[in-house]
């Protein structure tokens, strides 16, 4: 099964507010986790996005 | 030697110079190289052949020697998968992909000049067989600009507006003018994105307009010949930085979002103005005849 668009990893600093499937990457602070998005896109080929404050999504386009 | 020798070799001649005439590398990069070239130089010479012995044949009565033109014709269409299967291959590897509409339409155009060939062999051959050398050289010139005229069509300033504004964000989110282009999440991209992005908004001028540049292939025959013509700020690795066309549903509007490496904006709005109308992309609503009553023939 072949997908248009997933979600490849979430990183949040806030635990509780994701669950379910994809991989998650708890941070501390603000840089930390765009730090870790930054690389996440640049292995994972996929972009950043920002749904909240604190709540990124890697997503494969 | 015989009467037909010199007629043959002239519209063979002249064929040949057409399709030459139409065969120059621009902006598109393609064909590029040497053997690109030599494929359709050859091919083109084949059609200029079909064309210039069709009249001597018919001046014959060979009229079974006429049939072998339905044989150009099929061999004609192999050019066209010919190039479409190239360019699809090709695509693949583009930082910013020409997309399947625009491949079309050049495979289109790669078919469409051979039988303009033929046609200004077949004319050239003619008129030097029934009157003289002047007046084939008067029909060649006479088809090579008509050929030119019908293989140019009209360009995106015919049918939109263009207009630059800068791109903005608001949050995450990337605007031009008020159509929402992309959510970028990293602060670092969303600076790349400021320093070296650039907007333009097209303008519909008509209905018709408004659905050809609606077209996603279209769109992306924008993108692709901006990103050619001015670089593209780009990498493998870097799927954020991409250049997007969104449309603003309310009106038809297009927002193009590009990052040319080259910060001129007249030239990128000289670009965009000039990208061509694809055939395959253009619609033409209006021309719908409407019945029922309380229509006009002509809506909007």
């Amino acid at each position: 099964m072949t997908h248009e668009k997933i979600i490849l990893a979430v990183i949040t600093m806030n635990g509780g507010r994701v669950a379910g499937g994809a991989p998650i990457f708890i941070c501390q602070t603000k840089e930390e986790m765009e730090q870790i998005a930054a690389n996440l896109e640049a292995i994972l080929d996929g972009i950043a996005h920002e749904l909240s404050e604190g709540l990124l999504i890697i997503v494969k386009h | 030697m015989n009467e037909y020798t010199f007629p043959i070799l002239y519209g063979v001649a002249a064929g040949v110079l057409t399709r030459l005439y139409l065969l120059r590398t621009d902006y598109r990069q393609y064909p590029t190289y040497l053997h690109g070239r030599t494929i359709h130089i050859a091919l083109g010479a084949i059609a200029a052949g079909l064309g210039t012995v069709a009249v001597p044949a018919i001046m014959e009565k060979e009229f079974a020697a006429i049939t072998f033109l339905a044989l150009a014709a099929s061999q004609f269409r192999d050019v066209r998968n010919m190039e479409r299967n190239t360019l699809n291959e090709l695509d693949q590897y583009e930082l910013v992909p020409r997309g399947k509409t625009y491949i079309e339409g050049i495979a289109i155009v790669f078919e469409g000049r051979n039988y303009l060939v033929i046609f200004v062999s077949f004319l050239s051959t003619l008129f030097y067989l029934v009157w003289d050398i002047w007046a084939a050289l008067a029909a060649s010139i006479i088809g090579l600009m008509t050929a030119r005229r019908f293989m140019s069509g009209s360009r995106l300033k015919d049918i939109a507006e263009v207009q630059y504004v800068k791109p903005h964000f608001e949050g995450a989110g990337l605007y031009v003018d008020n159509i929402y282009i992309m959510n970028i999440g990293l602060p670092a991209r969303r600076e790349e994105i400021l320093r070296y992005g650039m907007g333009f908004i097209l303008t519909p001028k008509n209905f018709n307009a408004r659905t050809t540049i609606a077209n996603l292939g279209q769109r992306q025959a924008i993108l692709h010949d901006v990103s050619t013509a001015l670089g593209i700020y780009r990498d493998s690795g870097t799927p954020a930085l991409v250049p997007l066309a969104k449309r603003d549903l309310n009106d038809g509007r297009v927002g193009i979002f590009i990052l040319p490496q080259v910060e001129d904006v007249e030239k990128a709005k000289a670009v965009i103005e000039n990208v061509p109308v694809l055939e395959s992309a253009i619609r033409m609503p209006k021309k719908r005849r409407w019945k029922r009553k309380g229509w006009s023939g002509d809506d909007a």
